[in-house]
């Protein structure tokens, strides 16, 4: 019982996240609100049993991502630094939503705790397995990816490449 | 089942490392050449690539199975939309020869993202494992979306590339979303252990849901109706090769995975979502295309009317309906790459001429040319002696079979329909009086084999379509079979 409102509680604050991701004007903010989207999602990860996942989860995504993430939206925004008191959705929503969210995991903490460990899923949790599923059943699938890779990098050099007309041929047919 | 690759399982994906591999030539012989002479070298390397390809794909239909755990099944039906899309691919280079140095295109990458794109296609098709399928299709697709946009000279090309990128990607997550459910509901991502889930006597109602959401992704891909609206758009902006491309080998990849799903996986519910969007796709499509006046976006609004022929066909019995629809594609993938090499050939700098009123007095100025266009158009209609006819008789016989008169006789209305806007086309190049001032240049090499591979393809389909016909009914029987005993089991490449 316990794990099943644990369960809801950062299923709800993922999707809340995830919607605030959305509506969020300044990208800073959004990025931020996406912390708590990819964090909540790792601990629905552990919930499930794959505590692997979880951890690469916080440590890729949570971290090394949303590090790039920041980086790229403050060098594209460079210049345009403004003073703001934050923003209207986090006084409104934000720190009312904290703490009904914290109030309902420390009830739900309270209330369940007598009823027994919180039980694990059944998805293949320990980095063995996951590495018996990605090198050896997955392994097609996950060697593909580095050609969908190479598809995507030929894409951002061609898109990014400019407007640049080949001379040689313009000087020779005009 | 631990262990190594064996030899085996490289020969299942043959075709695939093969067209991997001569893309990456294609890359790294780029920046080697002279921009200008590129062109034609590259596209030569390109070709080449397609071509063993197709070699490969015949190879590999000697040695039918699985590979790599169950991720791949290379049988009857694998090889034939193998050798399709590789052969689409071939034509394809060869059409854009031409282009590319009449429209002055830099040409490494846009040969290696063909062939990279055709990975994707060759991996959807015979891939047996919604993962699998996934990544297969993100590669054809964002391929796809690259190509759209090539012509960087104009605005409408940047804006079919970002419009179907973003529409694309949306459906994207629509298939992902239904791949999970999937998982949800039967506890596999593998076609061969969701059908046995999916035959027990209580389908799980997320099942239904899974099915309906895939199907959503894979319409926005077959560009059936309601998930269209890209259509139009993008083919008016993509260069025009490459619209003969998108048209055809992605559809023709799409419509396999759609098929496997479908029918190798038994989908429930899958009955009423094929009806209407059948209905839909034909009905919305002929209807647009009668308004055109420019002869990409008609052929676009042909195109969704084409996906519901072909869907007509899904709603039909097992068997009869997966052979009529592989047979449909093949027959749509010669015309239509056929009627697009030769728009892209008219087109001319710029693609300045593609309206209909362009068009006008071509009959004269360019005899061959003309009357290779009307035969493809002819053959859209669906004109016996074509593959058009054949392929529209078989769609249409099997909804008989099936008892989907409704459907049959809203597919031979639509049909009637569609041919006013195709002898349009033919009208106004044979009866209107010329304009001297479009340019008409000779046929080149390159541009005559393309036309001449479709037009013998078109031809071929509707004289004598017994053989492919045949090879079509044998694998889709094979299709068919429980997983155990169609490993086994092998069918003769139709050669």
């Amino acid at each position: 019982m316990l794990h099943l409102a644990l369960f809801s509680i950062f299923g709800a604050i993922c999707v809340a996240g995830a919607v605030n991701v959305l509506i969020q004007r300044h990208p800073i903010n959004s990025a931020l609100s996406l912390i708590a989207v990819l964090a909540s999602l790792a601990v629905e990860y552990l919930l499930l049993g794959a505590e692997f996942l979880a951890a690469v989860q916080v440590i890729v995504y949570a971290g090394a991502i949303m590090v790039l993430f920041v980086f790229t939206i403050m060098l594209l925004n460079a210049g345009e630094e403004e003073r703001t008191r934050g923003s209207r959705v986090a006084i409104v929503f934000g720190i009312p939503g904290m703490l009904v969210g914290g109030i309902l995991v420390a009830w739900a903490l309270l209330r369940y705790s007598g009823t027994g460990p919180v039980s694990v899923g059944v998805l293949p949790g320990p980095p063995n397995t996951i590495a018996q599923l990605l090198f050896h059943d997955f392994l097609l699938p996950f060697e593909v990816t580095s050609l969908l890779i190479l598809i995507a990098i030929m894409g951002a050099v061609v898109l990014a490449r400019g407007e640049e007309t080949p001379r040689p041929a313009t000087k020779e047919q005009g | 089942m631990s262990g190594l690759p064996q030899t085996a399982d490289y020969v299942r994906i043959l075709p695939e490392l093969v067209l991997s591999i001569f893309g990456i030539v294609v890359m790294l012989l780029e920046p080697l050449f002279d921009e200008r002479r590129s062109q034609r070298t590259l596209g030569s390397i390109a070709l080449i690539g397609s071509l063993v390809a197709i070699m490969a794909s015949v190879f590999q239909a000697q040695n039918p199975g699985f590979a790599f755990w169950n991720m791949v099944r290379v049988d009857g039906f694998s090889v034939f939309f193998h050798v399709l899309v590789t052969t689409i691919a071939a034509v394809v280079i060869l059409t854009s020869y031409e282009y590319m140095s009449v429209q002055r295109i830099r040409a490494g990458e846009y040969y290696g993202l063909i062939l990279f794109g055709t990975v994707g296609m060759c991996l959807m098709s015979s891939a047996v494992e919604l993962v699998l399928i996934f990544i297969a299709l993100e590669i054809s697709s964002i391929s796809t979306y690259i190509l759209a946009g090539f012509r960087r000279r104009e605005a409408a090309s940047s804006e079919a590339s970002l419009k179907y990128f973003l529409l694309g990607s949306f459906a994207t997550a629509f298939f992902l979303y239904g791949v999970a459910l999937m998982f949800g509901a039967t506890g596999s991502t593998n076609i061969d252990k969701i059908s046995p889930a999916l035959e027990q006597s209580t389908v799980p109602p997320l099942a239904y849901l899974a099915v309906a959401l895939m199907f959503v992704g894979l319409g926005f891909k077959v560009a059936s109706a309601p998930f269209h609206i890209w259509t139009p758009d993008v083919y008016e902006g993509a260069p025009a090769p490459i619209v003969g491309f998108m048209s055809t080998a992605p559809k023709a990849a799409a419509f396999a995975v759609l098929l496997r799903i479908l029918f190798e996986a038994n989908a429930p519910g899958r009955f009423w979502l094929i009806w209407f969007s059948a209905v839909l796709s034909m009905c919305l499509g002929n209807l647009g295309a009668l308004v055109q006046t420019n002869v990409k976006r008609l052929l676009a609004y042909s195109s969704i009317a084409h996906a519901g022929y072909l869907l007509v066909a899904f709603a039909a019995a097992p068997e009869v309906g997966v052979s009529a629809a592989m047979f449909y594609t093949a027959a749509y993938a010669a015309m239509n790459v056929g009627a697009f090499a030769v728009i892209s050939h008219f087109a001319n700098a710029g693609e300045k001429y593609v309206t209909l009123d362009d068009y006008a007095g071509l009959g004269r100025r360019s005899p061959v040319l003309a009357a290779t266009l009307t035969i493809f158009l002819l053959s859209l209609i669906g004109i016996p002696a074509t593959g058009g006819f054949f392929a529209k008789f078989y769609v249409f016989s099997a909804a008989l079979k099936a008892d989907l008169v409704g459907l049959t006789i809203i597919g031979v209305i639509n049909s009637a329909v569609a041919a006013y806007y195709y002898l349009r086309i033919i009208v106004v190049m044979y009866m209107r009086e010329s304009r001297e001032e479009i340019p008409v240049r000779g046929i080149p090499l390159g541009l005559g084999t393309a036309l001449v591979v479709s037009l013998a393809a078109t031809i071929y389909l509707g004289v004598l379509p017994g053989r492919v016909l045949d090879y079509a009914l044998a694998s889709a029987n094979q299709l068919m079979q429980t997983p155990a005993s169609a490993a086994a089991a092998t069918v003769n490449p139709g050669r």
